[in-house]
């Protein structure tokens, strides 16, 4: 059979069409599915109250606040650390072995499998550094985890600011440290913001390095310092499915829908403050 | 004999193993329009750029030989204070992605100015002086980058105003420009002598007759011959300086 040209390229845009809505069904049958089986489960006792009666009971609050204070610490830590090792890298560091081993190095960092950062966390921050299983460890954990996605995100945000910026501050006499901070940064913000939000979503949904670092199994009570021990929605949701015969399946998918509205809320605050900043400044 | 404001001895300039200026020696006099004309790769930007250590930016750049401002080697100044001094317009108008008031703020805020008045009087002046200010004067605070081509780069020739240096370097400023445009900075050029020293690379030889009192002729890297412009162009030493001006090549 022979088309002409026009033909084929209808037929090659249908084709690629169709392909590119295959990417989205997945994701859509996910979030239907969840909700379907989710919002049953939802109340408001479900997210305001500690769980009861084997878990089988009462509401998911202590994993919701115990992960939200895990952010939190991921952000505390992963953010600064981050985005100063990215501005050195791209803007001080000049081209050696020892920068060479450093980009090397977050390469390999960001392929390390998330139960082996729990195990080294377990290793380094519960028992070696005495912290205990704690928002600490685990918040430290997740940090180390975050950190090459937010160091390269930070890079390309960075590099992706023109050279000709930095050349004209610093032909007016700017010094290096002015030519990032008026130049540099106002402009690769919004990308910045976009790949930490991103890390740190993932970072939210991680179950494995909060396994020994953190999480609690069951503890109904509300933690009083960063010394203490949290439930974590991933490893709730873990538990409740797996741990815990004649497990009502309503609750399983409430939590999972929770923990998704969370990651989906972190993604939108991000959209939101990329478009402002995007507003704010032009080029 | 008047002391020349920059004095260059044995200047050499190197991007890696190329070398791109060989043993250059020539002295800069103070209120002058040095014109510095020359075929591609002669070495003219680099030149430029070596003045105000712009060159430096370039991780595999290095140079021999000295470079005196008003006596002082300029080794011995640091970057930001040179280049407050000596500031540089570029071929291309490029200007940063803020608002008109905000671009020829920006030299003056770097250099530690904060109080609000006093900006806008040296935004003004410098404006006034680039020729610019009676087409702006009402958008201060749009994006700059909404202006013509023309308008850009007297933004750009303001800007460096702004933070009132001595010497104001030309790299090209007209290349991409039309002729009213190109005028207008022509003009500018020669009203700013009066207080400034000025060096402008060119490719356009007519420009270099038109606006320089003297002017020096690059090739390959070195200065062929240096004089006043009127003898440059009509009496030159070198046969290659007269090829040059009359258009057998470059």
């Amino acid at each position: 059979m022979k088309f002409d040209a026009k033909t084929r390229e209808k037929l090659a845009f249908f084709i690629l069409g169709m392909i590119a809505l295959i990417i989205i069904l997945p994701i859509i049958g996910v979030i239907a599915y969840i909700i379907k089986n989710g919002a049953p489960g939802l109340s408001w006792e479900f997210l305001t109250q500690p769980p009861r009666n084997g878990m089988k009971e009462g509401g998911i609050f202590p994993a919701i606040l115990g992960t939200i204070y895990l952010i939190l610490g991921t952000m505390v830590f992963s953010l600064p650390l981050g985005i100063l090792a990215a501005i050195y890298l791209v803007e001080y560091a000049r081209e050696n072995w020892l920068t060479r081993t450093i980009k090397l190095a977050i390469i390999n960092l960001s392929g390390v499998p998330s139960i082996v950062y729990g195990l080294f966390g377990f290793a380094m921050f519960v028992i070696f550094l005495k912290f205990g299983t704690s928002i600490l460890a685990g918040s430290l954990t997740l940090a180390i985890m975050s950190l090459p996605v937010i160091i390269t995100a930070t890079k390309e945000a960075l590099e992706a600011v023109p050279k000709s910026f930095r050349e004209i501050s610093l032909s007016l006499g700017a010094t290096k440290w002015q030519t990032i901070r008026y130049c540099v940064l106002p402009y690769s913000l919004p990308g910045i913001l976009t790949g930490t939000v991103l890390a740190l979503s993932r970072a939210a949904g991680e179950t494995a390095p909060i396994l020994f670092t953190v999480a609690a199994f069951y503890l109904p009570r509300l933690p009083r310092s960063m010394f203490d021990q949290v439930m974590a929605l991933p490893y709730h949701l873990y538990v409740i499915s797996t741990q815990i015969p004649n497990m009502p399946l309503s609750l399983s998918f409430a939590t999972a829908l929770v923990l998704i509205v969370l990651v989906f809320l972190m993604n939108l605050v991000s959209i939101i403050l990329r478009a402002y900043f995007r507003k704010k400044k032009l080029w | 004999m008047v002391e020349p404001l920059i004095k260059i001895i044995n200047l050499s300039a190197y991007f890696g193993n190329l070398c791109v200026l060989k043993n250059l020696n020539i002295e800069i006099y103070k209120n002058e329009i040095l014109g510095i004309i020359g075929p591609a790769n002669s070495g003219k930007t680099t030149f430029l750029r070596a003045l105000n250590r712009l060159n430096y930016l370039q991780a595999n750049y290095h140079q021999k030989g000295k470079i005196l401002l008003e006596g002082k080697d300029i080794r011995e100044i640091k970057d930001s204070i040179l280049r407050k001094k000596i500031g540089i317009v570029f071929a291309l108008p490029q200007v940063l992605p803020m608002s008109i008031y905000e671009n020829v703020a920006y030299g003056p805020k770097v250099h530690g100015l904060r109080k609000r008045e006093h900006l806008d009087s040296i935004v003004e002046e410098a404006l006034k002086k680039a020729y610019l200010w009676e087409e702006v004067k009402d958008r201060l605070h749009t994006p700059a980058n909404k202006l013509s081509g023309g308008q850009q780069q007297r933004l750009c020739i303001a800007r460096v105003l702004a933070v009132e240096p001595e010497v104001i370097l030309y790299d090209e400023p007209c290349s991409g420009l039309d002729p009213i445009s190109t005028a207008k900075i022509e003009e500018a050029m020669r009203v700013l002598q009066e207080n400034y020293t000025q060096i402008l690379v060119t490719n356009n030889t007519k420009q270099a007759a038109r606006v320089t009192q003297r002017c020096a002729f690059f090739l390959m890297g070195e200065l062929i011959e240096s004089n006043a412009t009127s003898i440059l162009f009509t009496s030159p030493e070198d046969k290659r300086t007269d090829d040059y001006i009359r258009g057998r090549f470059g």
